[in-house]
């Protein structure tokens, strides 16, 4: 297989799952927080999105709303709209055969994920039974072959064992093995390998996009991590203090970002050139939620602010085609980037 | 480079290993003690004012290693020099005055600051304890400090938790300077941070360590962290050092397998660069049974009959480039 099959021009063009306006918005005692305020994604056919942004920028918040996991006091309105159907309206019983069903979720910490007094066999022949019509030895079977599709050595005789028994990259194989049982079209991945080690990182990501194609899978992928998107992802949505503040194919926001946040980050990370020399950081901290500034959230810590930048939220507005971005200096963070 | 030849501290076969907890189960059973060999036979120099980085994964020792620079463990074999004093003898004053000279920043700053004290506190009591200031100039030190690592000066008042994480990695680097040291040891000081505020972080140390002329061992698992800011890396893997050369060099022409697949597992930041094949195979073998030869035996493309029974050894593999592989040269 070559590098060609990963990158957006096999993807097709119509979305599978498509978020419109999803807020979802927490009472804390300093007064409401909104975590996630006006977001539109698509997921297309085939494709990985990735979600980007630090801490408290709502993308783990947006996966979660996707598959209605916002518990009370949380509450998230909006679209999600998933073959035709909206998930935030749907009723509970069909909620649950989605959930797990068409739509899997992986999480960054297998161990708080998995049931830690189930064998990892367990695991995977419930979710069969929820989601197949298999018989108890055809979920047998089914067992064994996804823990071997999904690289556990020894898969027949690691059905027994208990999470604690598997290291951390095998436990993440067999988070990813319990949600490809019902043969899932979307795969939802909150940071999937942030607790692990770069070889193993790089194992389970490799893994993710070979199953991908070969299951025909969308995914989407949130990580805090502008490597791993670079190297895993076809499109990319920059979150920052709970809105998309930029979104388009990987290459184009690479190459040329045109919100200054996004610039911000890739200038960040160290390239391996300029040793020692001092890092372009973005100065200050994130905002904190219940204390957003009027206008663009970004705008305390921006180069590019302006009095205008403070009068009301940014929209997105198209770059082109397919890349968009919510800042008003566009063009002037395209000439710096 | 403004690294003098000049060693400050020399580790010579450190050796550290500790005992699992047995269970009763364990002993009626007549199961074996097991033993986790943390540090087996580490050897390296750190010159005065150069930055040493050292990577690996975890469970490769280099956090065990940091612990036992600073006598947090006292290891099981080995000698560890400071200027010429045998580190591992120290006692009383001349320990206390070792300690001021070597600091270590934590991971953690959550963890590692006492959430009861104030920021001033903390500050205060570390300059106290080591008597560098009198009176009134203990306070005028810590608005120094704080200045220093840019620091509003009102946090003197406030507590560890009104901080963000960034400012509290800034705190603890206040804290390890507060006793004017010559030796940070830098404990994955920015792994927790998000990576814009990590780029103030590392800035504000790149800065401190000109003009403190501070010798520093930076221990982290990012690769792009430790090529940014070390002069020097070490590679460590399974409680043992395999590469280690002058930073270019060793990002540039690895000489060990598994630091040729580091570099290669590292994600890079180019979308138009992506490679398809796993970087190594397998896991990393548990440092409770550590495998026979060499440790990285079991992961190597390019293992051979020997390298299951032969420890290799370091060996120069140019100026200033040690590495421990059966090979000469890594198949390109």
């Amino acid at each position: 297989m070559n590098a060609g099959a990963f990158t957006a021009q096999n993807v097709q063009t119509e979305p599978v799952l498509s978020i419109r306006n999803l807020r979802v918005a927490f009472g804390s005692t300093r007064g409401a927080l909104v975590a996630v305020d006006g977001v539109d994604l698509d997921v297309r056919s085939g494709e990985v999105l990735g979600i980007a942004g630090e801490s408290g920028s709502g993308k783990s918040v947006t996966l979660r709303a996707i598959l209605g996991l916002i518990r009370a006091p949380g509450q998230a309105t909006g679209q999600v709209l998933w073959r035709g159907k909206d998930l935030m309206t749907l009723p509970k019983g069909e909620l649950r055969r989605v959930r797990g069903g068409e739509i899997g979720i992986i999480f960054q910490e297998p161990m708080t994920a998995l049931n830690p007094v189930l064998t990892v066999g367990m695991q995977i022949r419930e979710n069969l039974k929820e989601h197949t019509t298999l018989d108890a030895a055809g979920r047998e079977k089914r067992a064994v072959e996804l823990m071997d599709h999904v690289g556990i050595p020894a898969a027949k005789s690691r059905l027994d064992d208990y999470p604690h028994q598997f290291s951390g990259g095998m436990r993440q194989r067999a988070m990813i093995a319990i949600a490809l049982a019902s043969n899932p079209k979307l795969l939802l991945a909150d940071e999937p390998t942030t607790a692990l080690d770069v070889t193993i990182q790089d194992q389970i990501l490799k893994l993710i996009l070979r199953l991908r194609s070969e299951m025909n899978m969308s995914v989407v992928l949130v990580t805090h991590d502008l490597g791993v998107i670079a190297q895993t992802c076809d499109r990319l949505a920059v979150m920052y203090a709970g809105r998309i503040v930029e979104t388009g194919p990987v290459t184009a926001l690479f190459k040329s970002p045109r919100h200054a946040y996004t610039l911000g980050l890739l200038n960040s990370v160290p390239r391996g050139d300029l040793v020692r020399q001092p890092l372009s950081s973005i100065s200050g901290q994130p905002p904190l939620l219940f204390q957003l500034p009027p206008g663009c959230a970004f705008a305390p810590r921006c180069r590019f602010m302006t009095e205008a930048c403070n009068a009301a939220k940014p929209p997105l507005v198209a770059i082109d085609a397919d890349h968009r971005a919510a800042c008003i200096h566009h063009a002037d963070v395209a000439k710096a980037s | 480079m403004n690294a003098e030849s000049g060693a400050l501290i020399t580790v010579a076969g450190l050796e550290m290993r500790f005992a699992r907890k047995r269970s009763a189960a364990d002993r009626l059973a007549g199961r074996p003690q097991q033993i986790v060999h943390a540090l087996n036979g580490v050897s390296f120099a750190v010159r005065r004012g150069e930055t040493l980085g050292i990577v690996g994964e975890s469970g490769c020792g280099k956090s065990t290693l940091a612990r036992c620079l600073v006598r947090l463990h006292q290891p099981d074999a080995g000698r560890v020099d400071y200027a010429g004093t045998d580190v591992l003898a120290l006692e009383g004053a001349a320990r206390r005055a070792y300690h001021r000279r070597v600091q270590m920043v934590f991971q953690d700053p959550y963890s590692s600051l006492n959430p009861r004290m104030t920021v001033g506190q903390t500050l205060a009591e570390a300059i106290r304890f080591h008597k560098l200031r009198e009176g009134a100039g203990v306070a005028a030190r810590v608005v120094e400090l704080l200045d220093l690592v840019r620091l509003p000066s009102d946090s003197a008042e406030r507590y560890p938790h009104e901080f963000s994480g960034g400012q509290r990695q800034r705190i603890g680097i206040a804290r390890a300077l507060a006793v004017e040291p010559e030796c940070l040891i830098a404990d994955e000081l920015v792994s927790a941070l998000d990576v814009s505020v990590q780029a103030q972080v590392i800035n504000l140390l790149l800065e401190l360590q000109e003009r403190l002329h501070l010798t520093v061992l930076f221990i982290a698992h990012d690769l792009r962290l430790v090529r940014h800011i070390s002069h020097r890396v070490a590679v460590m893997y399974l409680g043992a050092i395999v590469e280690l050369a002058e930073t270019e060099i060793l990002f540039s022409r690895p000489a060990h397998p598994y630091t040729a697949a580091l570099l290669k597992a590292a994600p890079e930041l180019d979308p138009a660069r992506r490679s398809v094949v796993d970087a190594v195979r397998g896991e990393l073998p548990s440092p409770l049974a550590v495998p026979s030869g060499c440790p990285f035996h079991p992961r190597c493309p390019y293992v051979m009959e020997r390298c299951r029974v032969e420890p290799p050894l370091l060996t120069e593999r140019g100026l200033l480039h040690i590495a421990a592989c059966h090979l000469d040269r890594l198949p390109s």
